[in-house]
């Protein structure tokens, strides 16, 4: 477990609430789940504070727990158990560098080296320049582009050390950097170099289209059912072709 | 090697169109109204005749737990959860499931919630996915917009889908952790029984898949149990996506045949180890919660869950996580001790304290500043933790250190003695 405190009262701001736009996102958010129901969007609405405030802030857990009808407490204990949600000031760019064993392995070391060269010592602390702040984070879920990192709602995979130190500096420059693997050439998760799977062109020419359908049994009730003779093609909407002697 | 006909994520590398119209072209959306008209009963057999296990770890039948749910909707309503909160590291299956080929998953749940007799389901997002979260929604409002879902859609089954989102808990992967999440509480897992098809989400019957296992669904329907079944070995059967990370020339998920040799698998689609098969160390074989195997084992294991099952380790999600002799698998081991420290959701004391015990205890192994009596001390601690959880988190803090002093007992003891012995000079 990690222990998590909300920010000093003296840092807290006096009041929060959500934009014209956030509030009204929130009540199409709270209709995704039934009547009584309206603590499941709890999260979502934390999330969203976050986003429009950089953290969570103790008026945002009261004007959230108000919005929902939950207890203060209730709220106070979603947003200190999830670990997303940040509960100080962070940078505008908060640098999450995943160090589980599979990142680890491939380097993370070096990545964390270079955020602690470019942002700051020490994590969770703000740069100078108020940019950046960096911290370490458990396994994020993009392990064959490992290394990587996430900033804001962005991946950035397949790292070095000295491909770290270029990106956080080009953010720093104001320049727009590219999500995904960094390393040219390779696009989302296929090995290097290439796809060596899904390489047959008739996957993807609309050939697979109606191909099963002879496989897909008449309806049935029971297993000894499924095995008789089929029957009653007009109850679908379009009759299925069957090459003659066909089985089922 | 698995034909590309027979691979069901034809789109994971995300080179084509993940829109309804590119997956409509792969195949998907083809003739859903016939599967639906197999009816209920007839669908969760065709899923119990294809053999599939549950691709979230645990490798439960699938078809066995759809039919758990009750027979007919009495006065509450039945849900499908879909467990999205992949977060076992060296797992990245999923991602690339919901962000290149979302309408998988999207026709998956509409026939898992038929046969399951839902007319609204959740897709749980781990909260860092964040893109992907975004993809399935687009998928999803594109379902919405052609009729597919939806009420008074074109297959007769009112059905609602929704996508819903963490906020970065590992233990929201354990189902109860994820329904008490989705009911906006800490995701603290609950006791079972009552099990979930019972007492699930708002108290009403739930089942929770993993989003393999649903976005599978459709195609196996399709193309019968048969195929799935004769694909893989008895009991291990179908097609799996695995995700090889660490030392490996070329790390990749690819879809594969279940049972393939694990050295068949590093070499024909990663490239190999790094250095050659020889200078290869460990492999964990199923994310970081499965005990590793060392190279004698990796030889000609195969990989699927009875075979990783008789040298003591698992399956788990087919995430392999390979290291090389340059490793120091002690502080590998110790990494992720950190990890279940840092995830334990606090509930249960064995794991709550446990785990930060283990955890100080592999720090000072990494260095060798210990006793040898301690590795059986640890070893005897894992196993108070182990089984004496509400949830298997226990069980996964335990597994990765006993698996370590099985198989590399040498090296601790090895390490303390170097270390002793610098303290005397």
């Amino acid at each position: 477990m990690s222990l998590r405190r909300l920010a000093p009262p003296e840092i807290q701001p006096a009041s929060f609430a959500f934009s014209a736009e956030n509030a009204e996102w929130a009540q199409a958010t709270i209709a995704k789940y039934p009547q009584g129901r309206q603590a499941s969007a709890v999260i979502s609405l934390l999330w969203r504070g976050q986003e429009q405030e950089g953290w969570v802030s103790h008026p945002m857990i009261e004007s959230i727990a108000r919005m929902l009808n939950m207890p203060f407490i209730r709220v106070l204990e979603v947003a200190t158990f999830y670990t997303m949600f940040n509960l100080e000031p962070v940078g505008t760019y908060l640098v999450q560098v995943c160090t589980t064993t599979p990142c680890w392995l491939r380097g993370s070391d070096d990545v964390v080296a270079a955020c602690k060269k470019h942002i700051h010592p020490h994590e969770k602390t703000v740069s100078e320049d108020g940019k950046f702040s960096w911290m370490e984070v458990e396994c994020l879920g993009a392990c064959v582009n490992a290394p990587m990192l996430q900033i804001g709602s962005d991946f950035y995979e397949d790292l070095d050390g000295p491909t770290t130190e270029r990106m956080i500096e080009d953010l720093r420059a104001g320049k727009e950097i590219k999500p995904g693997p960094q390393n040219y050439g390779r696009v989302s998760s296929e090995p290097e170099g290439g796809a060596l799977s899904l390489t047959d062109p008739s996957l993807y020419d609309g050939s697979v289209i109606g191909q099963y359908h002879e496989q897909v049994p008449q309806p049935a009730n029971t297993d000894a059912e499924a095995k008789a003779p089929t029957q009653a093609a007009s109850d679908r909407e379009a009759p299925i072709q069957k090459p003659p002697g066909a089985a089922t | 090697m698995l034909a590309d006909k027979d691979r069901i994520f034809t789109n994971l590398y995300g080179f084509q169109d993940p829109g309804l119209e590119g997956a409509k072209k792969r195949g998907q959306w083809d003739n859903t109204k016939a599967i639906l008209a197999l009816g209920p009963e007839a669908i969760v057999d065709i899923m119990k005749k294809s053999g599939l296990r549950g691709r979230g770890g645990a490798g439960f039948p699938t078809g066995l737990k759809w039919s758990f749910m009750p027979k007919e909707i009495k006065e509450r309503p039945h849900y499908l959860v879909v467990n999205a909160d992949e977060s076992e590291p060296g797992t990245c299956k999923d991602r690339d499931i919901m962000r290149n080929d979302p309408h998988t998953l999207v026709e998956g749940c509409l026939v898992a919630s038929f046969a399951m007799r839902a007319h609204a389901c959740y897709i749980y997002v781990r909260g860092e996915f964040i893109r992907e979260r975004e993809a399935l929604q687009r998928a999803v409002d594109e379902a919405y917009a052609a009729k597919l879902i939806g009420k008074n859609n074109i297959h007769g089954w009112d059905f609602d889908l929704y996508v819903h989102h963490g906020a970065g808990a590992y233990i929201c992967g354990e189902e109860t952790a994820l329904l008490e999440s989705l009911e906006g509480k800490k995701g603290q897992p609950r006791l079972k029984p009552p099990f979930p098809a019972n007492v699930g989400l708002y108290g009403c019957p739930t089942t929770v898949n993993n989003v393999e296992s649903i976005a599978v669904a459709p195609t196996i329907i399709r193309r019968g149990a048969g195929w799935f079944a004769g694909i893989g070995r008895p009991n291990n059967t179908g097609t799996k996506v695995f995700c090889i990370s660490g030392h490996v020339n070329k790390p990749c998920n690819v879809e594969e045949e279940m049972g393939i040799p694990l050295r068949e698998l590093i070499e024909r689609h990663c490239g190999g180890v790094r250095g050659g098969w020889d200078n290869l160390l460990a492999v964990i074989p199923g994310g970081a919660s499965v005990p590793l195997l060392p190279k004698s084992i990796c030889d000609d294991v195969l990989m699927d869950f009875d075979s990783l099952r008789a040298v003591q380790s698992g399956l788990g999600t087919a995430a392999v996580i390979v290291m090389d002799k340059s490793t120091d698998v002690i502080k590998a081991i110790q990494r992720l001790a950190y990890f279940y420290k840092h995830e334990s959701c606090g509930q249960c004391t064995p794991c709550r304290e446990g785990t930060g015990w283990m955890w100080r205890v592999m720090t000072r192994l990494v260095q060798g500043d210990a006793k040898t009596g301690e590795i059986d001390l640890l070893q005897e601690v894992t196993k108070q933790i182990e089984g004496h959880t509400i949830c298997a988190l226990g069980d996964a803090a335990a597994w990765p250190i006993q698996g370590l002093i099985r198989h590399f007992r040498p090296e601790i003891e090895r390490r303390i003695a170097d270390h002793m012995k610098e303290a005397a000079q």
